[in-house]
């Protein structure tokens, strides 16, 4: 019997595994697919992670190196190469691997920190030929950072996401030629910083409100792909096509929370985050099952990744080792300007002084307000300098305001200030 | 007058960097600014990151970075050099892989084990 089962072991199940750890649970095991630990961040080599967790800038290697090397002070064990095929109410966790078969763990804690993968072809339905040479932006990320193989030679990327756009500098850096980067929106899903080292330092241009309207095949490979410029509602407009003679596409179209095994064990879903409902102590509609990272919402830096998986461990600590009351929660509702919060739930006796809040605003904000309200008066409000919806939105709720909260539910909205 | 956006922050500011007087920076919203307007017009450097072969680890590529940043001029000197570059397991994070590639202040180091 495990006190705690960690379900990846990546950046949210390495934080996960070593706050419960330091929190006195002794009989951890982390259950990872892949033959080492640290998830997607082998695969991130570029440098811009940890400055809030380690004031330093480290590369995605070097972060997750960081957290292997404090789990190597603990006794916490690991399964490489194995896969968790099932999970249930009962906390029993279905797993298989080459070398030890099909088994059935028994956990008194589970956390969930499976992450995301990326959306495809299929989701997007580009339409033309199905040859060879369209590779997710990760995927071939992996290919090229891990594997060493170089996926192509002439380049379109569709997407401006941060990807995307650090696998436009890669690939150049290795030798190929990337024509464009095209984006749907009006805007870049990218940092500024990435659109100026990874696309104006190689005078990549970045075509916004376009999209890939055909891709063509010689021999099984790709040949030819059709750019379109989209009106307002996104539809491509007759006679701004331009075809760009390329062997290569790379799509950096968004993330999805790999969520099978959640649904499976019965868990609460929120559809506007495709993760788990969670409480302010990351606890999902189930009790014992903690949910962390991606897998509960996509994040835009490690760092937080960490922070919150953190609080999870230790929520999975606590249950395991101490007791617990039942406790009607106060809902958080997402109000005007804002797409959802994380945590949905609040117990307020659960949280200590302070309750983190995350969430993301749905367009791009100069100076505006963040209010929290609970029908009848507004409990807390901040100010922000800018927000857009590629930076998620931190806020902290005291134990203080929460206990003015008059029924049981509080929305959070945005607006310009005036 | 040269005119860039700051990527210190994510308010992205609109800079002014006057060449003729000596690289004084407007249009910045806070000291940071100034110093990112200045620095990269006058000699604008990054951070290389990018792989070199590694024999009898895990995988085939190891990951390397420029212990400092380097002058943007030469980074594509500097991936050309790494392509000669052979590592063999193990190999430690911070172990120098190539020292001051294209007369450059910087190492290039490991950044993972292997």
């Amino acid at each position: 019997m495990y006190d705690l089962i960690v379900v990846g072991g990546g950046p949210a199940g390495l934080a996960a595994a070593h706050s419960a750890w330091q929190k006195g649970l002794k009989n951890i095991l982390i259950v990872e697919r892949d033959k080492e630990l640290g998830g997607i961040l082998n695969q991130c080599i570029h440098n811009g992670f940890g400055l809030h967790r380690f004031k330093e800038e480290l590369t995605g290697p070097e972060y997750a190196g960081r957290f292997i090397e404090m789990l190597k002070d603990t006794h916490v064990q690991v399964m490489l190469d194995t896969m968790v095929l099932d999970i249930n109410k009962n906390r029993e966790v279905h797993v298989i691997s080459t070398e030890n078969g099909y088994q059935v763990l028994q956990a008194k804690s589970i956390v969930l920190a499976m992450g995301c993968r990326e959306r495809t072809r299929g989701a997007i339905a580009i339409p033309g030929d199905r040859p060879a040479g369209v590779f997710t932006a990760g995927s071939a990320q992996r290919y090229l950072n891990m594997e060493g193989y170089m996926v192509g030679k002439r380049v379109i990327i569709l997407g401006s996401g941060d990807i995307g756009l650090i696998m436009a500098r890669r690939m150049t850096l290795e030798g190929a030629k990337v024509l464009a980067c095209v984006e749907v929106m009006p805007y870049s899903g990218g940092l500024i910083r990435n659109i100026v080292q990874c696309l104006e330092d190689w005078d990549i241009p970045l075509y916004l409100s376009h999209t890939i309207t055909d891709i063509k095949a010689e021999n099984g490979r790709v040949s030819h792909v059709t750019v379109s410029k989209v009106d307002d509602m996104r539809n491509p407009i007759p006679g701004s096509e331009m075809e760009f003679d390329c062997d290569t596409v790379l799509l950096s179209v968004g993330l999805i929370p790999e969520n099978e095994l959640t649904r499976s064990a019965g868990i609460q879903m929120d559809n506007r985050t495709n993760g788990a409902i969670v409480y302010e102590n990351m606890e999902t509609s189930v009790p014992g099952i903690f949910a962390c990272g991606n897998v509960v919402h996509v994040h835009d830096l490690v760092d937080y990744v960490s922070a919150e998986s953190e609080r999870a461990g230790a929520a999975a600590a606590q249950f395991v080792l101490g007791e617990t009351e039942a406790e009607t929660p106060i809902r958080l509702s997402n109000g005007f300007g804002v797409s959802y919060t994380v945590p949905q739930q609040i117990r307020v006796n659960r949280i200590d002084k302070i309750a983190d809040v995350f969430f993301r605003v749905r367009q791009v904000y100069k100076k505006s307000v963040i209010e929290v309200s609970d029908g009848e008066k507004i409990i807390a409000s901040y100010k922000r300098d800018h927000m857009a919806p590629g930076e998620m939105e931190h806020i902290l709720l005291t134990r203080a305001q929460l206990d003015k909260v008059a029924g049981d539910t509080i929305t959070v909205s945005a607006k310009e200030a005036e | 007058m040269k005119e860039l956006v700051c990527i210190v922050c994510p308010k992205g500011c609109r800079l002014q960097v006057d060449v003729e007087n000596d690289y004084a920076v407007t249009g910045n919203a806070c000291p940071r600014g100034a110093v990112y307007g200045h620095n990269e017009i006058k000699n604008p450097t990054r951070v290389l990151t990018s792989t070199v072969k590694v024999q009898g680890g895990l995988y085939r590529r190891c990951p390397v970075k420029s212990d400092i940043a380097v002058p943007k001029g030469k980074l594509m000197e500097i991936v050309t050099l790494l392509n000669q570059v052979e590592l063999t397991a193990p190999v430690s994070i911070g172990q120098v892989v190539l020292p001051h590639p294209a007369g450059t202040d910087a190492n290039i180091i490991a950044t993972k084990e292997m």
